[in-house]
């Protein structure tokens, strides 16, 4: 929870990535008022108010690994951040989300692994969609950030690349 | 054999660099134990009673001769010399150094192999047949399925940390050899009305505490579709499969608590949203896997060799290992050979870097360069011609190979227990030796037919105990080992999980038990019938009250 000082934004056209500053605030909770610029709801909270927010972009979503991309549907697509929980880094669910999110759903926005996120998961997540990362703070983001890089060919289909290897074999 | 292109060779070259940087960095303390524990989990290493126990990969159990001999060299550079095949049929090694297992997987990928999800909550090594491409009743080969699974399963982002551990086998021919209904996922390869290859889909078998038979989700799945399917599987279990209990969290659990029908309706509706999609096979992909697969240059032969035959009538030595380790090929006048790993007095599945020579150059020789493992933790060679047979049971005797045991109650399928394994209870290697001693009469050993004996040391169950028909766990019980024996247990088509006799045993009076088993089976025995036959026939209580007569058994 809360505001970490950094993030790797990882810019999906073209492989690119920077260090930039964390200008989003996950909170556990909103407040009764009107949430301000900036924040990352729960679904839970951003769906109970769903008609009130779904035109503002700059108030986020943030699921954590039970919520379901199912409950936020269609609505995805007019998001432009949602974070997802890694609430460890062996918790795999945060993995089903993301691809829902961006190849079910058509969100198109920052998809953004926070929680447990270090160099060693940066890789999966990319695949599944993620193109933003809160790496944990007593870890070393620019060491995280080659992570990123561990390989640079897959077997399978994914969100970053839907043509597995065998439909890009030889060709 | 499935040989590596310029892709396939940079990821697991990628995958060593990976490594590399990964032990490096736990090393320095950028990585803590815990987080470092599922990174190299992933790659098949767990840190022992002892040391570090390496496990290799041996896809669906195939070996090309140059493999065994980086096998080999690694058990002599890296290791105490030797190395121990698993019910996986992957091989492992018990004394590595951790700092040296970055320049293990250099080796290995040299020869194109790796350790990749060896062990760790994701897709394991896939199994098959052992006689894949060679049975005399396969009715599709396995294999080319499999390596798509391999290539699939390899680094899924999606998949990489599942709730639990999960295991795929496949099975092509009439006899299932493969284990298929006690896996996560079993893959059966058949074919429909119309002639199409496609597959039955069975998921939530498996061994370990809560031992289940799968059930069928799926009864005819097109070919094209086989992977998109398994990412529904996958998806369906990565999202719902329990987390909060390791005991509880393997697809078996989810199966059970939903029911078969309707864990398969949720994947049948997560599948409508991938099917058809990129992941959908093409038929030049199967046709480039499946080309790897064909059959080696068998030469034109008699169905029966003159010299075989006539060394088999003559020598009874060889008619017993012929009978016991020679399987009926598909092509006439060649046989699959299986080298027995199971001398008394050696553990299970053991072989040395000096035997792994031998079986590489044995392969070289007479069976086409290419070795295969067995989930019973024996060595295959496939395509052996008739005539060499003699030449081979000569070698194989001096490897130590030509134990005339397959099948047999000696044929131990064991675990490496409490001696190696930090998980274990118990141990399970001086059991299964106290056993193969008080089989030691070749004629009595023979007369008594088909047993599968299996060991583990455990709930964990790599020994595979449930599907033993004579099945022993080690329990732990105020810090001292006991054994619990369950009869009845098998694989295959039919299979299903063995009951537990009675209350359980001290170390020492494990072969004794065995042995009044065994007079229990030979004096209900009509004619030829095999132990499961007898144990069907007349039930738990003969044997239950034979065993407990003498007040042996403590709570």
């Amino acid at each position: 929870m809360g505001k970490h000082p950094h993030i790797i934004k990882l810019d999906r056209s073209n492989g690119q990535r920077e260090i930039v500053a964390n200008h989003w605030l996950r909170v556990a909770e909103g407040c009764d008022d009107t949430i301000p610029a900036h924040t990352l709801l729960p679904l839970k909270e951003w769906l109970e108010r769903r008609d009130e927010l779904l035109g503002r972009a700059d108030v986020g979503i943030w699921f954590g690994p039970d919520d379901e991309p199912e409950a936020l549907g269609q609505d995805a697509a007019r998001l432009s951040i949602i974070a997802v929980d890694f609430p460890a880094f062996t918790d795999g669910r945060g993995f089903s989300i993301g691809r829902l999110l961006r190849e079910r759903y058509g969100f198109a926005g920052e998809l953004r692994a926070v929680g447990d996120v270090f160099k060693d998961t940066l890789l999966y997540l990319r695949r599944c969609g993620f193109d933003a990362f809160e790496i944990r703070a007593d870890k070393d983001v620019e060491e995280a950030a080659k992570g990123l890089d561990d390989f640079s060919e897959f077997y399978q289909g994914a969100a970053d690349q839907p043509l597995p290897l065998f439909r890009r074999r030889g060709g | 054999m499935y040989i590596y292109d310029d892709y396939d060779q940079q990821i697991v070259d990628q995958r060593v660099d990976q490594f590399r940087d990964q032990t490096r960095r736990f090393l320095a303390g950028e990585l803590t134990g815990e987080e470092f524990r599922p990174l190299r989990l992933q790659n098949g290493l767990y840190i022992q009673r002892h040391a570090p126990m390496l496990r290799v990969a041996v896809p669906y159990g195939h070996l090309r001769s140059d493999q065994v001999r980086a096998l080999a060299e690694i058990a002599r550079k890296y290791d105490r010399g030797y190395g121990h095949f698993t019910t996986r049929q992957n091989i492992q090694y018990n004394w590595p150094k951790l700092e040296d297992v970055p320049d293990i997987l250099a080796d290995l990928a040299k020869v194109q192999m790796h350790a990749v999800q060896t062990s760790g909550n994701c897709v394991r090594n896939t199994t098959t047949d052992q006689f894949a491409g060679v049975a005399h009743d396969e009715i599709i080969d396995p294999r080319p399925w499999c390596e798509l699974i391999r290539q699939w399963s390899t680094f899924h982002p999606e998949f990489a940390h599942l709730p639990r551990k999960f295991k795929i086998a496949v099975c092509g021919s009439v006899e299932d050899r493969a284990a298929t209904w006690v896996h996560d996922i079993g893959v059966h390869v058949v074919r429909n009305a119309a002639g199409e290859v496609g597959f039955k889909v069975i998921v939530g078998g498996g061994l370990g505490r809560t031992p289940m038979v799968g059930a069928v989700i799926r009864e005819f799945l097109p070919s094209l579709h086989l992977l998109s399917y398994l990412d529904a599987v996958l998806r369906v279990y990565n999202r719902y499969g329990r987390r909060d209990n390791k005991y509880k969290a393997r697809i078996k659990i989810l199966v059970k608590a939903m029911t078969p029908e309707a864990f398969a309706a949720k994947v049948e509706a997560e599948w409508s949203h991938l099917k058809d999609g990129p992941m959908t096979l093409t038929q030049a992909e199967i046709d480039r896997v499946a080309a790897f697969f064909t059959t080696p240059a068998y030469q034109a032969l008699p169905a029966e060799d003159e010299g075989f035959a006539r060394l088999r009538s003559e020598n009874k030595a060889f008619a017993r290992w012929v009978e016991r380790n020679v399987f009926k090929h598909k092509q006439p006048g060649y046989a699959a050979v299986t080298l027995s790993l199971k001398a008394t007095g050696v553990a299970p599945g053991d072989a040395t870097d000096a035997q792994l020579d031998g079986v590489a150059e044995l392969a070289d020789r007479y069976s086409f360069g290419e070795i295969r493992v067995s989930h019973e933790q024996n060595l295959i060679l496939a395509d052996v011609q008739q005539a060499d047979l003699p030449a081979v049971w000569e070698a194989a005797k001096q490897l130590g190979f030509a134990t005339p045991n397959i099948g047999l109650i000696t044929d131990i399928v064991c675990c490496p227990g409490g001696d190696f394994c930090d998980l274990a209870n118990a141990k399970s290697i001086p059991i299964a030796e106290g056993i193969q001693q008080v089989f030691a009469d070749q004629d009595y050993l023979f007369d008594l037919g088909e047993i599968d004996l299996n060991i583990s040391g455990c709930m964990n169950s790599c020994g595979h105990h449930h599907v033993g028909h004579i099945g022993i766990l080690g329990v732990d019980k105020s810090g001292s080992e006991w054994y619990q024996v369950s009869l009845g247990g098998r694989q295959g088509h039919d299979a299903s999980l063995g009951k537990v006799i009675g209350p359980s045993f001290a170390q020492d009076d494990v072969p004794g038990v065995v042995r009044q088993i065994i007079e229990v089976f030979v004096e209900h025995r009509q004619g030829d019938e095999r132990f499961l036959d007898v144990f069907d026939r007349v039930g738990m209580e003969p044997f239950k009250s034979r065993i407990y007569q003498k007040e042996r058994a403590h709570g």
